[in-house]
């Protein structure tokens, strides 16, 4: 792979999170890399959200490590930072697979939240703002500029000043993605961008976030079941079953994994066969 | 056409259908009425008896009969007007309420700058303005806490009353002690921003343990903080002088006394003494407290912090995951909506010349929160009327002798007037569940700043 003499932005180092006596994640490892799209893919309950959530501070994980390199060298031990400082302070936005914007703001409104912190500081905590400081009316028309920017690319400009609940759902997804950029992050985790998109929709996704990759130093992280999503974008799949890694490398490499086809298409017939005629045996032993 | 011809004139009547809900209606009339109606328990010299009214019973089932029959045959069974037509038209017609709403600010604040000349000094018309301007500004006040930042407090008196003890306790004992009598006169100014200072500084110390807390559970925990001031205030009789309260001077007029001897306002002024002065005095000192809230709370909206707090309403999850420090979102909007409070307290205190722990029972912090729930959550203009609409009908109640005449013996129709609110409440809920004003002003626009329908603007979670 040509990815493995850089060094990763985001490393997961044995991570384990466990829920009173489930498991959800058992000592996963793997890293992501800058401007590439790392896909996290794998059945339903495979422990994929439960992943992002940890890395985006939501849980904390039992066990393990998350350390997310800046280019500057700068390192953060994600799985010791509050939700908040993880946007805030190590740069890593998120999306979520219900959609969670501000409904009852407009687009450009929910825009400007999420450029918040530079806001708060350019108004001097409020307190230069409630005077009028000119620093701070100068840094609102710069993220309002920013926010325009954002809006252009997510094709959105037009319903700029309509409330964010109003749009069609594809739209929100995008206003989600974009609303996540503005926070300006490294690394930007997408929990099921494609969900409920239709096939033009995705197609639409895909150069989306194609162009995001290719036009910022961001990497980013994505968990899909669309497979020609996956396929399409990701330079590097990571799949996961029962918590576990059970693959990782290129789509194509993927693809062909036999360990990969087994959690998807389940073990083959002959082999289930024999494994109920065992535990029917075995229920049977026990009775007797 | 010819169906919607139909649509206007009566269709044929589902009889049985009728028959059916005139039964149910009866039924659900008896089980009321029979307990509440048809026995009424008479006190005679010896005894208690059961005085059996069923005509009364009967009468009042009649007329509900005959009104459900009514509604069945006139109003129930008109078909639905064509859905297009509604539509097609719904979208050009700009609402009543949006020509009129860029005026409707600017005339009130004209009318109530020029209330107390258009009254032409009627002592009780100002008392009345003071009084509602005082309930505008603690709803507005609390608007930031529950309308903005949608967290739900019910124990927003608390900070009504820091603010009151503030100028009481240190007006009476702290500055004689400290500085002497002569700065007692200046006591107001210096205590107001005191007042606000201390309401805010609870504000934050109420706001750390219910961070965590959401919904009803935070609203049950400031109800008790509500009580626990109160009853700190009963109490701690060495401070506080416990229920007898404490009589605190009256404002100045920057150093000069509202009295008739030389020295005083009129004698400055050289105008002839009259206590109407002080009253308006009062009521343009509220009127600009008022204002301040307003214009205040409208730039915090505007700036990150107010965005933040509205954010924080509509998802904190959303809010954590951009990076927004919801812990600090939250105690700003506990400690700026308490310092309201707090201002709002220490006018209290001087307008009434004594404070006491009974001007701050829970019935004060459910006015207040009703007032901004009917005004409409997060809406100034709506708190306005509601402030009105809510001290303006309590009032109305004292002066309601003319109803004396219609009422039983002994009935005073003061007692009324919270029946009165109960039942205005009620109506709210049917015909406007969300308040007077529910569109959502926008902070920022690219072309056009339009208004957000309230539907889709949530309540917050707590």
């Amino acid at each position: 792979m040509a990815t493995e003499n850089k060094t990763p932005v985001l490393s997961v180092e044995h991570v384990t999170m466990r829920f009173g006596g489930l498991t959800a994640v058992s000592g996963l490892s793997f890293d992501a890399y800058p401007r590439e799209i790392t896909a996290l893919i794998g059945p339903n309950g495979a422990g994929k959200t439960t992943m992002f959530n940890c890395i985006t501070g939501f849980y904390k994980p039992t066990e393990g490590r998350i350390l997310l390199r800046h280019g500057s060298g700068q390192e953060y031990f994600l799985e010791r930072m509050d939700d908040f400082k993880i946007s805030q302070v190590a740069g890593v936005a998120r999306t979520f697979q219900n959609i969670r914007l501000f409904s009852g703001m407009t687009v450009l409104e929910n825009l400007m939240v999420a450029q918040h912190n530079k806001l708060m500081v350019a108004s001097g905590y409020t307190i230069g703002g409630i005077f009028g400081s000119g620093r701070f009316r100068r840094a609102e028309q710069d993220a309002i500029e920013l926010a325009k920017a954002w809006l252009e690319k997510v094709r959105l400009i037009d319903r700029a000043d309509d409330p964010a609940g109003d749009l069609p759902y594809g739209d929100q997804r995008r206003l989600e993605i974009a609303r996540a950029m503005c926070t300006g992050p490294r690394l930007l985790c997408l929990d099921e961008p494609a969900a409920g998109l239709n096939p033009r929709e995705s197609d639409e996704l895909n150069k989306l976030l194609r162009a995001i990759r290719s036009e910022n130093d961001i990497s980013i992280l994505l968990i899909e079941h669309d497979m020609s999503v996956v396929m399409q974008i990701s330079d590097h799949v990571v799949v996961l079953d029962y918590g576990q890694k059970i693959s990782d490398g290129t789509p194509a490499h993927v693809k062909s994994d036999p360990a990969v086809i087994r959690a998807y298409l389940g073990v083959e017939d002959e082999d289930e066969d024999a494994l109920a005629a065992k535990a029917v045996a075995e229920a049977l032993g026990e009775t007797k | 056409m010819s169906s919607q011809d139909l649509g206007a004139t009566r269709a044929g009547y589902d009889w049985p259908a009728i028959i059916k809900d005139l039964i149910g209606t009866t039924i659900v009339s008896l089980l009321l009425m029979v307990p509440i109606v048809a026995y009424k328990s008479v006190i005679t010299q010896y005894s208690l008896v059961l005085q059996a009214r069923w005509g009364t019973v009967a009468i009042i089932l009649a007329v509900i009969l005959g009104a459900r029959l009514m509604m069945h045959l006139f109003v129930w069974n008109r078909e639905p007007a064509p859905v297009s037509a509604a539509k097609a038209s719904a979208p050009p017609k700009k609402s009543l309420s949006e020509q009129i709403g860029p005026w409707v600010f600017p005339a009130l604040v004209a009318f109530a700058v020029l209330l107390p000349i258009i009254s032409g000094g009627d002592r009780r018309t100002i008392d009345l303005g003071i009084y509602i301007l005082t309930y505008v500004m603690l709803g507005w006040g609390l608007n930031i806490v529950v309308g903005l930042a949608g967290l739900l407090d019910l124990g927003y008196v608390a900070f009504y009353a820091v603010g009151a003890y503030a100028y009481a306790l240190l007006s009476t004992v702290y500055f004689p002690l400290w500085f002497g009598d002569g700065m007692v006169p200046w006591a107001f100014y210096i205590t107001l921003p005191i007042a606000g200072l201390l309401a805010a500084l609870w504000g934050v110390i109420l706001g750390f343990p219910v961070l965590r807390l959401r919904g009803d559970y935070l609203a049950i925990v400031t109800l008790a903080f509500g009580e626990i001031i109160r009853l700190v205030l009963i109490n701690w009789f060495d401070f506080t002088n416990g229920p007898q309260g404490i009589t605190v001077p009256k404002a100045t007029f920057f150093g000069l006394p509202f009295t008739a001897g030389p020295g005083g306002f009129a004698d400055f002024f050289g105008i002839e003494h009259n206590r109407i002065y002080y009253y308006m005095f009062l009521y343009y000192v509220i009127l600009l407290l008022a204002l301040l809230t307003y214009f205040v709370t409208n730039r915090l909206r505007r700036l990150p912090i107010g965005r933040a707090w509205e954010a924080l309403r509509e998802d904190e999850i959303a809010c954590r995951s951009l990076g927004i420090n919801t812990t600090n979102t939250k105690l700003t909007a506990f400690a700026i909506g308490a310092m309201f409070g707090g201002f709002a307290g220490c006018f209290f205190a001087t307008r009434q010349g004594f404070v006491s722990p009974e001007s701050f029972v829970f019935i004060e912090s459910a006015i207040i929160l009703a007032i901004v729930v009917l005004g409409g959550l997060g809406s100034q203009i709506g708190i306005v009327f509601a402030a009105i609409a809510i001290m303006g009908s309590f009032e109305l109640f004292r002066e309601l002798s003319v109803l004396q005449e219609y009422l039983p013996e002994g009935t005073d129709p003061v007692h009324f007037r919270m029946l009165a609110v109960g039942l205005a409440m009620v109506l709210m809920m049917r015909f406007r569940p969300r308040g007077f004003v529910t569109r959502r002003q926008p902070t920022v626009f690219l072309k056009e700043r339009k208004a957000v329908s309230g539907d889709l603007v949530k309540e917050g979670h707590g």
